[in-house]
């Protein structure tokens, strides 16, 4: 029997403050493997945990094992840049991250766990006629699909963002932006820990330092996987590993349309509060905004190349940089603390695929690119309810593996506010 | 960021290079035969390897040529650089020992110029 886990409250606090802080449980078991399983789910970052925690408590399936191969959070959940926004062009994507932004809204009261979601507005700047005439249409589009953005000139985004330069001497001058207010930021590793602790508390078993070395089909049927800790069977898996689902489906004989590159990001030294919402520019391609800790997180673009080494080169850091400070002076003195690099998974057309496949029982839910983070929930929600009726929520039916071959491509690239 | 050697004009900064993808996907004879998956197969799968990757690169601010790199995807190590027309060079490349798992030697920066 699975033990509930104790609530987190004020009073609990005061209560584990009393005994210095030293006897709070874990958030979440340790289980032993079992042999058997309703469901696996390769790979434990957010859309993974989500996912099982959807399967959970939407569907009733609660014999789960999320079989990861590091640790809850180590992967691009605790990688990204932390950018929650829906303001996406075409109706397909509007819809689905509109709907994660929903869920968001409401995050950490259901999984009381305080994912620490600030809607402090994303503003996409524009800088040359083109981007302007691009963002002005995407606002257009967002209007139409009931999201909200505005249409901000020079001055306004001075007003909104009084650091930012807008001297119109500058290379890239700042000729207006888009502001979404209900965008904002998150904590990207509580995301991941709620839902695990949310999860868990409904029997979903977390393996972690568990690595996925084969899968095995019967008859054009799954029935189960291999790992570094033995063989698990389940009639149904759902990979969600992100950079390396190439990987995962090379085990299946799947070739999947994905090239896994380096995203880079890296934080400054903390400072005093400068900057209070999130500022992005597709053309210099930079974005900045500033954590509860005080540091300035800076993403960068992805490497030009395929690669799982989870480190890009010095130039993408030296051009990025270069933009973050023509666009904000302020910054130019301060010392940037640490720098990595997550590997991203990137889809012809920078749009995902949750999808069943030809294997009975084995669904994907990759292609996130450059983007995933915002889509946490949503993306769980609609796998979730995938894997569970064995076809597809109404949200992510545009998103399947079979619109390589029909065609119908749902065009993110550049659409969606940053260059993929 | 990598080293490359360029076959034209000799060890440059990667900075100069555009990637062209995964190399010897050879374009259909008849393009009009292909069935949607066949012609998906072509346009958008790709192998995406973790480990020795076979690809296409283009010195694009030097001598604009395009060549062919042999590059173990998993440490960023180039293993040979050869013609576009080539073939593929047999090679052994330091594989990750298991097929998601990490490689011994981490990712460095490494050279083309081996010993």
């Amino acid at each position: 029997m699975i033990k509930k886990p104790k609530k987190y409250s004020v009073f609990s606090l005061v209560r584990n403050a009393l005994s210095y802080h030293e006897n709070w449980q874990p958030a979440w078991r340790n289980p032993e493997i079992k042999k058997n399983y309703d469901a696996i789910i390769v790979g434990g970052g957010g859309h993974g945990l989500t996912t099982a925690y959807y399967l959970a408590k939407n569907h009733g399936i609660k014999n789960i094992a999320v079989i990861e191969k590091g640790w809850i959070g180590g992967g691009n959940t605790g990688r990204n840049t932390t950018i929650i926004r829906s303001n996406y062009l075409w109706d397909q994507s509007a819809a689905l991250y509109e709907h994660a932004l929903k869920l968001w809204e409401g995050m950490s009261q259901e999984l009381n766990y305080n994912v620490m979601f600030s809607q402090r507005g994303v503003m996409n700047v524009a800088h040359n006629l083109h981007d302007v005439r691009e963002l002005k249409r995407r606002w257009n589009a967002n209007r139409l699909n009931d999201i909200d953005c505005e249409w901000l000139n020079t001055e306004q985004v001075k007003k909104f963002c009084p650091v930012i330069n807008t001297s119109p001497n500058i290379r890239y001058p700042v000729l207006g932006a888009t502001l979404q207010r209900r965008a904002g930021t998150a904590r990207h590793d509580a995301v991941a820990w709620g839902y695990a602790r949310g999860a868990d508390a409904m029997g979903v078993d977390i393996i972690q330092n568990c690595e996925v070395t084969g899968i095995n089909v019967s008859n054009g049927n799954v029935t189960g996987i291999e790992t570094t800790k033995g063989t698990i069977n389940s009639k149904k898996i759902g990979v969600v590993s992100a950079g390396h689902t190439s990987v995962i489906a090379k085990m299946a004989g799947i070739k999947l349309p994905l090239e896994s590159r380096p995203l880079q990001a890296l934080v400054s030294e903390p400072v005093k509060p400068v900057i209070d919402t999130v500022v992005m520019s597709n053309t210099i391609h930079a974005y900045v905004s500033q954590s509860d800790k005080g540091e300035l997180v800076i993403g960068a673009g992805t490497d030009g190349y395929n690669s799982y080494t989870q480190r890009g080169g010095f130039n993408i850091v030296e051009d990025t940089i270069m933009a973050i400070v023509e666009l904000f002076p302020i910054f130019s003195r301060m010392k940037m603390l640490r720098h990595w690099g997550g590997i991203v998974d990137i889809c012809p057309d920078a749009s995902p695929i949750i999808s069943k496949t030809h294997i009975n029982g084995l669904y994907f839910n990759c292609g996130w690119g450059t983007g995933g983070f915002k889509a946490t929930p949503g993306s769980g929600w609609v796998f979730a309810h995938t894997i569970a009726n064995d076809q597809p929520h109404a949200l992510n039916a545009p998103f399947s593996i079979n619109r390589f071959s029909s065609g119908e491509l749902v065009d993110e690239h550049g659409a969606a506010a940053v260059a993929h | 960021m990598l080293l490359i050697n360029c076959p034209y004009c000799g060890e440059r900064e990667q900075e100069e290079f555009s990637c062209g993808g995964e190399a010897h996907i050879e374009r259909p004879k008849n393009p009009p035969e292909l069935s949607d998956d066949q012609w998906a197969d072509y346009l958008f799968l790709r192998q995406n390897i973790k480990g020795l990757q076979f690809e296409r690169w283009n010195h694009s601010f030097g001598c604009r040529k395009w060549f062919n790199v042999a590059r173990n995807t998993a440490t960023d190590e180039i293993l040979a650089v050869y013609h576009i027309d080539e073939k593929p060079p047999q090679l052994e490349s330091n594989d990750p020992i298991t097929p998601c798992g990490e490689p011994k030697i981490g990712s460095g920066n490494f050279s083309t110029t081996k010993k």
